[in-house]
């Protein structure tokens, strides 16, 4: 009988799509022209700020147009030849690495930990880490601050990677749950019968079944850390200076250099937008934590 | 309304469809007679489920035509073409109570508040929630909703057909007979046509009166449950009917005997004569009518007894002849065979198969 | 799933425990210590019980940061949420398009936070950004940096703009879990659209809904870069939320003793409102 459940398989996917488009009721062709609205609103600020990326500061504060004027790579030149610029980039993306993998490495256990047992204290855990997401990051610098002095890790990646998993922990541990629900304790069940132990199960047998929801959290611990601004500011200073702080810092005696800013700003746009778009079919539901 | 005529109808879900894509539907004519329940039958990925949307007026057919009686509705959209649908699991409207859920098609349509209070009130009496009306529709188990799923579709009196999409699919197996006969009872009640699509014959062989089997996109056999099971037309519908379904040996003409591998029936010389001269041939017959036998018996097959299943009131005994094998069903108290043996194989209930299609029986 | 009753099951969620106390539990301690205490230098510390909290809730300058605060999040929720919806509706469920559009929209949840304040720093402005000159252009006056309508404006169209993408990719995700049969089923019970999204589709994003819901409020509850790097507070102080107040007091001033005291009741309200958020959401669920 597989042979006739290949081409029915095709065919329903197809009969899907036409379903769908008659199911909205919606004018498919006003809906795309609310959709091709929403997203030029989208795009026209970004537009705005790559415009700027390519003109000179004297040029941006001149005058108005809707084009670049005398376009220019002198920017975006001075942000991979000066050492100041490129490496906070790359001071960046080795604290969200870090706070990537250490989030990961704690919130995986526990994730899986939640979603199979029950245990003392267990629904409070859960909450009291949502309530975490629910702190305010101002409220943390000065005490962060003091901390981190204490164990002399001021302005070192390590710092900023820890002081992020305030909300990423958490978050982590969410989406996991939820992408873990998922997998039915019958596997588990089957492994340890086969005589595996509980760390080569986990790796070699659980992990790659939820890997579009590791990828996914992956994604948002990066995202949150990377957009972070005051908790990076406050545990930093030279040695470790993010891209985020060393934009907020550059005042020359003339004033802001927006070109130079813009072109900055566009380069901390681009690894997300490459990075999203690998996970791009799991986006939605990584938002939903999992839970849809 | 009358009947429901499908005329010439074929459908591919690609968008501009060529002879190599994938066809849902291969080519459909059928009638569906006013008042009649039928089952639709077949396995997965056959096209059951198109057919039934195509009916209904959710998917439109890349060729054909329906009619409605006179009426042409191939163009016409579902909400105006009289029929009600229930689908494999509950669809409910959640935030509403029964009531509600009950009340919305004739809200939609206009209906007058004290006629819709009656009509809601006929078809939950008839389908035995009148207690739970007022009750929020989330709150019930799975046969409740699918029963107010159901009574969507009757509260509507226009309604002229309604259709199943494998609807006991969710429901317990002790409370599927209840349903079962419900919706017997609605039938007998309002005579809508029922069309009933399912991929397990049980569901299909005691509720319909008149059984549709399709395959790989085709109708393969309109018939009673009767004639299914003691005439199948096509090979499918005899290995598909029936537990377990029909012996088929593939078989080829050789003097006055039709060969397999492993034995050969000799044939009557006027059957022999009439056999067609090109198509593959296969023979078919059902377990039940295998008769096991002595060896040295004229006409009976020499065979090997490899497998025995008892099953309570029946055994089912799998028998080698050489390479072939084949199953034979032997009722509790008869002698259930081992070792070497023998079966004969009636000619009124062999059948032979020439390019999967029936040609006549070996007597 | 059925769950298995196993202490043992506690190592497993010691690393979290232990990374999520040392980074959070410990820094809140130091507050609730300052919040209490009043230092005058490294030695000298005096314990003062409420004073502090009693002096942050009667100083206006907070009272109208607490104001402006729930104004704003009031407004970005009534905004963002609808139109999250809205958006999520007219995207394509299947296919590239579907995959492509959904990436294009996203984009504003990947900038950071002082890029996003950059952005629309320049882009609002009168004479250089193209939303400026274009409200000036229809001839009304717009200058965030004078007035603080203005500013207002800015400020929440940015964060429309910055987070609406949020609420729409968990509408869409919502959405697209309803099962085609209900679509299927409203059609042949003759439903209107606005019966559709009424009867079936909001009821199914209801879970998705509270966690936008609650997301959005905590996080605008919370911000700080983006309006302090467009208007920094200003002009004046009409578009000083709270974190900006914030951090005024902590950094700027250097007032430990107040500012511990403000966080932990900032802290306070947002669990308080959280929960009641949570709680409205799942009774409205029920009924």
């Amino acid at each position: 009988m597989s042979a006739i459940s290949q081409p029915a398989k095709r065919s329903e996917a197809l009969g899907e799509k036409r379903r769908d488009a008659r199911r909205r009721g919606l004018s498919r062709w006003g809906s795309r022209a609310a959709l091709c609205l929403y997203i030029a609103f989208v795009f026209v600020p970004i537009y705005w700020l790559v415009r700027m990326s390519f003109m000179e500061t004297t040029d941006i504060l001149g005058g108005f147009s809707i084009l670049p004027r005398n376009v220019t790579l002198a920017n975006y030149e001075t942000i991979f030849t000066d050492p100041s610029w490129y490496l906070s980039y790359w001071n960046s993306l080795v604290f969200v690495t870090l706070n990537t993998l250490i989030s990961l490495a704690v919130a995986l256990p526990a994730a899986y930990a939640f979603s199979r047992f029950r245990f003392i204290g267990d629904k409070h855990i859960f909450f009291w880490l949502f309530t975490n997401r629910m702190a305010p990051p101002a409220v943390f610098l000065l005490p962060f601050f003091q901390l981190y002095s204490t164990f002399g890790m001021i302005d070192t990646h390590l710092a900023v990677a820890l002081a992020h998993c305030l909300f990423n922990v958490p978050l982590a541990v969410w989406i996991l749950e939820g992408f873990m629900r998922g997998v039915p304790r019958e596997i588990d069940e089957t492994a340890y019968i086969d005589g595996y132990s509980f760390p080569r199960f986990f790796v070699t047998v659980f992990i790659p079944l939820i890997a579009p929801g590791v990828g996914v959290t992956a994604f948002f611990c990066f995202m949150f850390s990377w957009i972070e601004l005051l908790i990076a500011r406050t545990l930093t200073s030279v040695e470790a200076k993010p891209i985020v702080v060393a934009m907020t810092r550059t005042v020359s005696a003339s004033g802001l250099d927006w070109g130079l800013l813009a072109a900055a700003g566009v380069l901390t746009i681009v690894p997300g937008a490459i990075v999203i778009w690998f996970v791009r079919n799991y986006i939605a539901k990584g938002f939903a934590l999992g839970r849809v | 309304m009358s009947e429901i005529r499908i005329e010439g109808l074929r459908h591919s879900y690609a968008r501009n469809p060529t002879a190599s894509d994938p066809w849902a539907l291969k080519r459909v004519d059928h009638v569906w007679r006013d008042g009649g329940a039928y089952a639709l039958l077949g396995p997965s990925g056959c096209g059951k489920t198109t057919m039934l949307n195509i009916i209904s007026g959710l998917v439109r057919p890349t060729e054909g035509r329906i009619y409605f009686g006179e009426r042409d509705v191939t163009d016409v959209p579902t909400e105006r073409r009289n029929i009600a649908q229930v689908f494999q699991f509950p669809v409910l409207y959640d935030t509403m109570t029964m009531r509600g859920n009950l009340d919305f098609p004739l809200r939609n349509r206009g209906i007058p508040k004290a006629e819709r209070r009656a009509r809601v009130e006929e078809v939950a009496a008839m389908l035995d929630l009148s207690d739970s009306l007022d009750l929020r529709a989330s709150g019930l188990g799975a046969p409740e909703k699918q029963m107010i799923s159901l009574g969507r579709g009757l509260v509507r009196s226009d309604v002229a057909a309604i259709l199943f999409d494998e609807p006991l699919t969710v429901i317990d197996p002790q409370v599927k007979f209840t349903l079962r006969r419900k919706l017997k009872e609605v039938h007998e009640r309002f005579k809508p046509t029922l069309i009933y699509v399912t991929h397990d014959q049980n569901e299909a062989l005691t509720f319909a009166d008149q059984v549709v089997v399709m395959y790989d996109g085709e109708v393969v056999q309109v018939g009673t449950p009767e004639d299914l099971y003691e005439r199948p037309a096509h090979s499918f519908v005899g290995y598909f009917i029936g537990s377990p379904g029909m012996n088929f040996l593939q078989v080829e003409p050789s003097g006055g005997s039709l060969v397999f591998q492993g034995g050969a029936l000799a044939l009557d010389e006027t059957v022999a004569a009439g056999l067609p001269s090109k198509g593959a041939l296969k023979l078919g017959i059902r377990p039940s009518a295998l008769r096991i036998a002595d060896r040295g018996t004229p006409g009976a097959i020499d065979a090997d007894v490899v497998d025995v299943e008892t099953l309570g009131a029946y055994a089912i005994v799998e028998l080698a002849m050489g390479p072939t094998r084949i199953k034979a069903r032997v009722r509790d108290g008869e002698p259930i065979p081992s070792g070497a043996t023998a079966v004969s194989l009636p000619p009124r209930q062999t059948l032979l198969y020439a390019d999967e299609r029936l040609i006549g029986a070996l007597a | 799933m059925i769950q298995v009753d196993n202490n043992r099951a506690w190592l497993l969620v010691l690393p979290v425990v232990v990374v999520v106390a040392f980074t959070a539990i410990v820094p809140l301690m130091t507050v609730v210590n300052y919040s209490v205490q009043d230092i005058f230098g490294p030695e000298t510390r005096v314990f003062v019980g409420v004073e502090w909290f009693r002096e942050v809730i009667d100083d206006d300058r907070v009272r109208e940061a607490f104001g402006r605060q729930f104004l704003f999040s009031a407004l970005v929720l009534l905004i963002e949420i609808p139109l999250g919806v809205a958006v999520a509706l007219i995207l394509p469920l299947r296919g590239w398009r579907s995959s492509l559009a959904v990436v294009a929209i996203a984009l504003p949840l990947l900038i950071p936070f002082n890029v996003v304040g950059m952005i629309w720093q320049v882009f609002a402005r009168p004479e250089i950004g193209l939303f400026g000159t274009s409200v000036n252009a229809l001839g009304i006056p717009f200058n965030y940096t004078a007035d603080p309508l203005s500013a207002w404006v800015t400020i929440v169209i940015m964060d429309v703009w910055h987070w609406t993408p949020l609420v729409a990719l968990l509408a869409f995700a919502g959405l697209r879990a309803i099962p085609p049969a209900y679509y299927q089923a409203a059609r042949i019970d003759g439903a209107s659209r606005l019966a559709v999204f009424f009867y079936i589709e909001l009821p199914k994003l209801r879970n998705v809904l509270t966690i936008a819901i609650l997301l959005r409020f905590m996080d605008s509850f919370m911000i700080y870069t983006e309006p302090f790097v467009v208007t920094g507070g200003g002009p004046g102080s009409s578009t000083t939320f709270l974190s900006i107040n914030l951090v005024k007091m902590a950094v700027g001033q250097f007032d430990l003793g107040p500012a511990a005291a403000f966080s932990l009741l900032y802290f306070l309200v947002i669990l308080l409102f959280s929960y009641i958020f949570y709680t409205i959401l799942q009774q409205v669920a029920s009924k």
